[in-house]
């Protein structure tokens, strides 16, 4: 069975963003893989032995985005596909799960998909739950570990907010990926070489067999949020139990509690 | 022409940027400080591949070419020239002489442990009385059977304590008609009864690496570790300088780059006279000179790396390079501890220590004057370069 692993183009995390007409500018920032995406490859690389498949990754993007793939290919990834088309401009998380879901169809004997937990541009993470819905598999999100594995089914542990849970569940199935799996590698040499002479394909709509998906969600105004200028005070008094009295009677003044 | 670093060239620069940047960054103040190598370094960096990212694949190298070599050092100067060290002895002074100038068994029993980082390299060329006067080393070979006995002192070899094999150039004959002929290399294990090695505390920079000498006393090196022939050594050991050095130059701007973002970042940060420093014309000047001298510095190590590529002889550009570079990171560092003021002093931050890590670079892999009377004996018409016997090959990528 084979592996399909989702990974976006984003700003790199040290850019700034700018709202500027109505329209989001992330500047000159470097256009990089999605961090959260690196541990999502690395899960698939370290599982395509136990189920004795490929590493296909897709991303989804603008026709010249293809950094996050080579990159994912230089990690050791077998192929790579671009899912890009005009009409898919503006697209929201709903049209792009259906249009992933549609691409991850046309690769042959998909068991697992992974995903990293969310992407560091948009922030929303909802994206992996959305994909499996239109496949109609299973999410097993913020996965922590994988502890089986094989054509049979896959037992993983997911780290939610009241601890850890253990979940299995019959492939084919969605995976999203958090840090705690495991620092990702690096990319070899040897596959930096191979992904930079990669010519990759890119699916537009028609490949994909579908229309461009209608969206859910409009944004009718983006703004920044209004500058804050921030004032800090620091307390000081003879001893801790002085400070925190100090700071407290602060607090209830302020009326923040 | 071409200015553009390829995608290839771009993956290299990331890779080798996050490992400097993720392992080495958080660590590299205390091990500084310890005056200590971290021992994760150097089997990090051959498991990484890096330590033999330029030795052809057919050596078990990761057949990357010599610009991929450039932007690494730079990478990794940019968070402690230590890192950049290693590349510098283990690949350019060792591992790039044998590759150029050792026999097909030598490469195959040493070159390929070293390109995969399973030995660790070094080069063992200085004296405790002479470093720029090359041509009149001490140190002895003389030949006895199938071997030759090596006697003397090396001095402030980098990785003398940590490496398996060093280049050693000594003297086989008194009586040549110009010193520097009656020299030869040889690859030393040393492990070899009669080598004896030890560290060197105290330095000003550099710190957080390994510096040292190599004692040889009757230690019995065989004939087959002879690189090239008797007489040879002079022409070989210059030779290595045009890799070494080559990584010194990449590596200092890297250095360059480390000293100006850390005083961009903290110009944006500090207030004076009611807005931040970067707004001042004077603190505008010392950063306008590091982003000029940034740029000037990485053109002429890529240019030396494209000639490498090319084949070309580039031991003027090489040192070119080297000279400038050197230079500037040692002006950038001193000018950032002076834009950070007081904070420029402490350890806390790190300018203090890229101006000690920049100050052991102009005086090392031939010192700046000499760097000076390269470039004038080359502009001056005295110097052609001869075509040498083994020539370092054209870069060519493995399919």
């Amino acid at each position: 069975m084979n592996i399909v692993v989702c990974v976006k183009q984003v700003p790199d995390s040290a850019a700034q963003l700018t709202v500027d007409g109505g329209q989001i500018s992330w500047g000159e920032a470097p256009l990089v893989i999605n961090p959260w995406d690196e541990y999502a490859v690395e899960a698939a690389l370290q599982k395509a032995g136990d189920l004795g498949g490929n590493v296909t990754v897709i991303s989804m993007g603008k026709a010249d985005e293809t950094e996050a793939l080579k990159h994912a290919l230089a990690m050791g990834c077998n192929e790579a596909v671009l899912v890009s088309d005009p009409a898919l401009a503006g697209s929201d998380n709903v049209a792009a799960a259906r249009v992933l879901a549609a691409a991850i169809a046309k690769v042959e004997d998909v068991g697992l998909v992974f995903f990293g937990k969310q992407a560091i541009d948009s922030d929303t993470g909802t994206l992996p739950a959305q994909v499996a819905r239109v496949l109609g598999w299973p999410a097993l999100t913020l996965v922590s570990a994988i502890d089986e594995l094989s054509a049979e089914g896959i037992k993983v542990e997911r780290a939610i907010e009241e601890g850890r849970q253990v979940v299995t569940s019959s492939l084919p199935a969605v995976v999203s990926v958090i840090k705690d799996y495991g620092e990702p590698r690096y990319p070899s040499f040897m596959g930096i070489r191979k992904a930079a002479r990669a010519t990759i394909p890119v699916w537009a709509l028609g490949e994909l067999g579908i229309a461009a998906p209608a969206p859910v969600v409009a944004w009718p105004e983006i703004m920044a949020p209004p500058q804050r200028e921030i004032a800090t005070e620091i307390i000081t008094g003879g001893s801790p139990a002085e400070i925190t009295a100090t700071l407290a009677d602060k607090i209830m003044a302020e009326k923040v509690l | 022409m071409n200015f553009g670093l390829t995608e290839e060239h771009r993956m290299v620069q990331r890779m080798v940027r996050d490992f400097a940047q993720k392992e080495v960054a958080p660590v590299i103040q205390e091990y500084d400080r310890k005056q200590e190598m971290a021992p994760f370094i150097l089997p990090r960096m051959g498991e990484l591949g890096i330590l033999g990212i330029c030795i052809p694949e057919k050596y078990s190298g990761q057949g990357m070419d010599y610009i991929s070599l450039g932007l690494a050092c730079e990478e990794l100067e940019a968070v402690d020239t230590t890192l950049r060290v290693v590349m510098s002895v283990h690949t350019g002074l060792c591992s790039m002489t044998l590759w150029q100038w050792g026999t097909e068994e030598q490469k195959e029993k040493i070159l390929v442990p070293l390109a995969r980082g399973e030995k660790i390299g070094a080069g063992a060329f200085t004296e405790p009385g002479a470093g720029s006067d090359f041509s009149n080393i001490q140190a002895t070979a003389k030949r006895d059977g199938d071997d030759y006995i090596l006697n003397g002192e090396k001095m402030w070899i980098s990785l003398a304590s940590k490496a398996d094999y060093a280049l050693v150039t000594v003297r086989t004959s008194g009586n040549t008609a110009k010193p520097s002929g009656g020299l030869t290399a040889f690859i030393v294990d040393l492990t070899t009864p009669g080598v004896t090695r030890g560290d060197i505390h105290g330095k000003l920079g550099v710190r957080a690496g390994s510096t040292g000498w190599i004692n040889f006393q009757d230690a019995r090196v065989p004939a087959e570790n002879r690189i090239g022939e008797e007489g040879e050594g002079f022409k070989i050991t210059m030779s290595a300088f045009d890799n070494g050095r080559y990584t010194v130059a990449a590596g200092a701007t890297g250095l360059i780059r480390a000293a100006m973002e850390a005083s961009v970042d903290y110009a944006n940060e500090r207030k004076a006279f009611g807005k931040p420093i970067a707004q001042h014309q004077l603190i505008q000047s010392k950063i306008a000179h590091m982003a000029l001298n940034y740029e000037a510095a990485q053109l002429l190590y890529l240019k030396a790396g494209w000639m490498k590529n090319r084949g070309q002889r580039n031991t003027k550009e090489t040192s070119a390079a080297k000279w400038f570079a050197t230079e500037k990171s040692f002006e950038a560092a001193n000018e950032a501890i002076q834009i950070h003021g007081a904070y420029g002093f402490s350890d806390e931050y790190n300018v203090e220590r890229y101006l000690r890590n920049a100050r052991g670079a102009v005086i090392y892999e031939g010192s700046n004057e000499i760097q000076q009377l390269i470039q004038a004996s080359y502009a001056l018409g005295e110097r052609k370069d001869k075509p040498l016997r083994m020539e370092m090959p054209a870069y060519k990528e493995a399919n």
